[in-house]
């Protein structure tokens, strides 16, 4: 075994490879990462949990098994960093909020059990804005996580410690979840790969919910083959979540190399230049984007572009739509079984309002009184039902613009990343998640992919949308951006 | 209808429109009144039986009464954060049973969040069904004919179970609470009946009526006492006659048959006295009080509760298939209404058809028409002679032949009841009985003998009993047949004492 310096394999792919190869040890692979975290984290903040004993033990393991010259995983010895919504037994769990302070789940979600079955390392838990909610990861219960490329700014949010991580090169793989935006948005406002699976491909189980049927665990990567190498170790079916489709994992890989001669590729109007919300975007994005669609041209697509009236709902539709499930789904954290307690109340309904007064921020708040609003009787079907008509709409819009193509374009973000403390206004941070949201109503596969410099000079992000488990051709499509790019 | 039993329909009905109304459930024979003369009380029951499912509702922790307490859990099933539940297909399937057994269409089902805060519910929302069950529109049949309707009957998790330390036990002033979720997630399916019961007793029947329906389809123990079956009823009163429905009120808490017949009773009188003093009552849930023998309104609530019902997103619809729901419908036993029915085509009166289905003995009954004997006589055997243990051990062929000897005249009625008895004990055979206690058929000729001799040794009584009316000859004749009976030590037939008293005398 090799004990050269690890710095020269950065990718997920180069380290697997070097590992499983004996050239390069696990355990070194995971101290330079863990040194890159001592040297920066509590200023970036991007783990809210370092989990160095716990990855050395990982690594060894790994290093034993290439010893024993026993098969290893994809991701053998390659460090992985999880969004805190991520259940890892043993670990602090917290979803950054005050409420599960401490909590450490007796279970592993199946996407943990999947990473570390195939070889991965996890270094620690990534800050997220406090149960997901957010686009900036100001919301922390913690404290903001700051962006890399400049730690003026943020890293975008809800999962921006994950985007973070990669972009520190803590790890070259994390795990974030999007249910309007939360991988795809810090993945381009910290200049990585950032990936929103087909609703049901990855389980969800362990997954700590925001809004069930939009929540979606994916990779944050360096390179697109890096996302798709992670996307197929984590895709597949899972029994324990009824939503999981009954499939095995697409392989994405393959497709990678393919280019796009031929493919079909819609720009979409009421997300760019001369759509209705254009007035939202920076012009640097909008340029980029343009610059990234002409790209496509020239590597063989047939692009047009194509209008989606639905679109311009999708944000007042999930605005009630997923506050109206985290109404319920954060019901749980009542005080009585786990999570922190506010002692001393009168009686029990004391205890539950006093310990969810003191354990939820004001945007967890402000969703919950929104989502039960929408849910009550009398209201039910002005705003909750018709927004769930809403989101049919866009569906039908969606599956009717697949007809005629097989990927979408549209910036991932409509700013680059903004400096800390800058959007004080929930409704302007809503405004960061127009891209974003659509995809995760009708429940299809989108990414992000770095492309080129916006305003500041800091990173824009471009937003690759497929059909349901159209991931291969979203993969292919991304990874022919990626090389554009570049160039 | 809610007069007493003993008057016939055109006694109380005064109109031909009433007699209208009154033939559509003409065979029921209405219970005594426990409300005053004009009133008649309007009862919906909900039923919540626990399914006999190896795991739970949506976890994999066994559901199993009477563990440790937080013994039967598991991540899912105590609502930790990330968990997701995965429908038990055993569940459905016990569902479906019932539902099947209870007349209903079965169709594509949603699991919808109940949205309420309680220590003793994990989530702090239950998983039931709302605008789409399972089992929808269906009914019961009461052994006294009447039909009582469905509903829907749908499928949800139980809540865990509190212990309240504290002066009162309630919730509200408790010391401390104890929480044991052994019970939360086990599947249950409620049942939600139509107003369609009329009185105490016959809400204890359709109560009884539907545990041995859940029971004979194997979906569940039906155990009121160990709370397997619960039943909430929601009582309402109105003039005798009317179709309105007045205010309801929920009683909760009713922990057996009798406190339940008790519970309706009680709450529908309580309206009446309300109603009769000018008042009225208002709509709320009530707990009943074994010990005082009333019920007791809950803690008031400021408003109405709003469950803010919506789909549960972490689960798909359940649409069984056609072929699936023939295939359990095809594997249903008999079910208790249909072996009433098989035992009244046989000619046995519905009223003991009824309670020989519900001793689970109408087997006895049915070998006894196999073997080509009087089906009615056994029927009468198993009201009158079976109500012990052991009855449902005895050889249903031993138990045809007892009844075949007795209506061939081989054995008397008397003797062929301490025959079976004897069977029941010892399980010989019959004949090897009655062989053994020398019960042996008595001749018609040596009885007639017996009789002239009897005659013969008391003049005067013969000659009165011959001239007497009704009421003094029903006196002697007992005089008479007990002279027989002696006579021959208990083995003449009562019956044909009866007839040679009769010819002769006349």
């Amino acid at each position: 075994m090799s004990d050269s310096p690890a710095a020269s394999h950065t990718t997920a792919l180069e380290i697997a490879s070097a590992v499983c190869s004996g050239q390069l040890s696990a355990l070194a692979v995971v101290e330079e990462h863990l040194a890159r975290i001592d040297a920066s984290n509590n200023e970036v903040f991007a783990l809210l949990e370092v989990t160095a004993d716990e990855a050395r033990a990982q690594a060894a393991a790994v290093d034993a098994t290439v010893a024993a010259g026993d098969p290893v995983g994809p991701l053998a010895g390659v460090p992985v960093a999880l969004k805190d919504n991520l259940c890892t037994r043993g670990i602090p769990t917290t979803c950054s909020s005050k409420i599960l302070d401490g909590w450490r789940p007796p279970y592993d979600a199946t996407v943990v059990e999947r990473l570390a079955a195939a070889g991965a390392v996890m270094v620690g838990k990534a800050n997220c804005d406090e149960f997901a909610m957010g686009s900036s990861t100001e919301n922390s219960a913690f404290g903001p996580t700051r962006n890399p490329l400049d730690r003026s700014r943020v890293p975008g949010g809800s999962s921006g410690g994950s985007a973070a991580a990669v972009a520190a090169d803590y790890a070259p793989l994390s795990l974030g979840s999007d249910t309007g935006g939360s991988i795809r948005q810090p993945a381009a406002l910290c200049g990585v790969v950032g990936v929103k699976p087909t609703y049901g491909a990855v389980s969800r189980y362990g997954v700590i919910a925001f809004a069930s049927s939009l929540d979606q665990v994916g990779p944050f990567a360096k390179t697109v083959a890096d996302a798709a190498l992670m996307y197929e170790v984590i895709a597949g079916h899972d029994p324990r979540d009824s939503t999981s489709i009954p499939k095995p994992a697409i392989q994405v890989s393959e497709a990678l190399g393919r280019g796009v001669e031929g493919l079909r590729v819609g720009v979409i109007k009421e997300l760019n230049a001369d759509g209705e919300l254009a007035q939202h975007f920076e012009p640097e994005v909008l340029a980029q984007t343009q610059a990234a669609v002409d790209a496509l041209t020239a590597a063989g697509a047939a692009v047009a572009e194509v209008s989606i009236p639905s679109m311009l709902y999708a944000l007042s539709a999930y605005y009630l739509i997923a506050p109206a499930e985290a109404s319920s789904n954060l019901a749980r954290y009542d005080g009585v079984r786990y999570g922190n307690r506010v002692e001393g109340a009168a009686n029990t309904a004391n205890m539950m309002i006093a310990t969810r007064t003191a354990g939820f921020g004001p945007e967890v708040k402000r969703r919950i009184m929104l989502g039960t609003y929408a849910l009550s009787a009398g209201y039910f079907d002005a705003y909750y039902g018709k927004a769930q008509r809403v989101r049919t709409l866009l569906i039908n819009d969606l599956e009717k613009a697949y007809q005629d193509f097989d990927v979408l374009i549209s910036p991932t973000s409509p700013c680059v990343a903004f400096p800390l403390g800058s959007i004080d206004d929930p409704m302007t941070m809503y405004l960061n998640d127009i891209c974003t949201i659509p995809s995760n109503l009708s429940g299809q596969p989108a990414m992000s992919v770095p492309f080129g410099r916006g305003a500041a000079n800091m990173p824009v992000g471009v937003q690759v949308f497929a059909p349901l488990l159209g991931e291969a051709n979203m993969f292919r499509t991304a990874a022919v951006l990626e090389e554009a790019a570049r160039s | 209808m809610t007069e007493t039993s003993s008057t016939t329909p055109a006694e109380i009905l005064p109109s031909a429109t009433l007699l209208d109304a009154w033939t559509i459930t003409s065979d029921v024979p209405a219970e005594p009144s426990v409300l005053p003369e004009g009133w008649e009380m309007v009862v919906g029951l909900e039923v919540h039986a626990e399914l006999a499912t190896a795991s739970k509702m949506f976890s994999p922790a066994a559901n199993e009464f009477g563990s440790e307490p937080n013994s039967n859990v598991h991540p899912v099933c105590l609502g930790l954060p990330g968990t997701l539940p995965v429908v038990n297909g055993k569940a459905v399937e016990l569902s479906i049973r019932v539902g099947l057994a209870l007349n209903c269409t079965v169709q594509r089902c949603v699991f919808s969040r109940k949205n309420y805060f309680y220590p003793d519910m994990p989530k702090d929302y239950q998983i039931s069904q709302y605008d789409l069950p399972l089992n929808i529109e269906g009914w019961v049949e009461l052994p006294s004919g009447h039909r009582v309707g469905i509903e829907r009957a749908h499928m949800e998790e139980d809540t865990g179970k509190s212990t309240h330390i504290g002066d009162s036990g309630r919730i509200h002033d408790a010391g401390y609470s104890l929480v044991d979720y052994n019970r939360a997630g086990v599947p249950l399916l409620e049942i939600v009946a139509r107003p369609d019961v009329r009185g105490p007793e016959e809400a204890k029947a359709f109560v009884e009526e539907l545990r041995a329906i859940i029971v004979a389809v194997g979906a569940g123990d039906g155990k009121m006492e160990e709370g397997s079956l619960r039943v909430d009823a929601n009582i309402s009163v109105r003039p005798a006659g009317s179709n309105e429905l007045r205010t309801r009120c929920e009683v909760k808490n009713v922990n057996s048959l009798r406190s339940l017949g008790r519970a309706v009773a009680y709450e529908a009188r309580r309206h009446v006295d309300l109603y009769e003093a000018g008042d009225k009552p208002v709509q709320e849930t009530r707990h009943w009080d074994e010990e005082g023998g009333r019920t007791r309104a809950g803690r008031s609530k400021e408003q109405a509760e709003d469950y803010r019902y919506f789909d549960d997103p972490d689960l798909l619809p359940v649409d069984p298939s056609p072929e699936w729901v023939a295939e359990i419908k095809a594997s249903l036993p008999r079910l208790p209404r249909e072996r009433r029915h098989d035992l009244i085509d046989l000619g046995a009166d519905a009223e003991a058809a009824g309670i020989a289905v519900a001793r689970d003995l109408d087997h006895l009954a049915l070998a006894a028409s196999e073997a080509g004997t009087d089906v009615a006589r056994a029927v009468t055997h198993i009201v009158n002679n079976l109500a012990v243990d052991g009855a449902a051990d005895l050889d249903p062929s031993n138990f045809a032949e007892l009844v075949k000897l007795e209506v061939g005249g081989k054995l008397t009625a008397t003797q062929a009841k301490q025959v079976l008895s004897e069977m029941v004990e010892t399980a010989s055979t019959p004949s090897d009985i009655a062989a053994a206690r020398g019960f042996e058929a008595m001749d018609s000729g040596d009885l007639e003998s017996v009789v002239d001799e009897v005659i013969a040794a008391n003049p005067d009584e013969w000659a009165r009993f011959c001239e007497a009316d009704d009421k003094v000859k029903g006196k002697l004749q007992g005089f008479f047949t007990g002279q027989i009976m002696k006579a021959t030590k208990g083995q003449a037939d009562g019956k044909a004492v009866a007839g040679f008293l009769r010819s002769k005398s006349s």
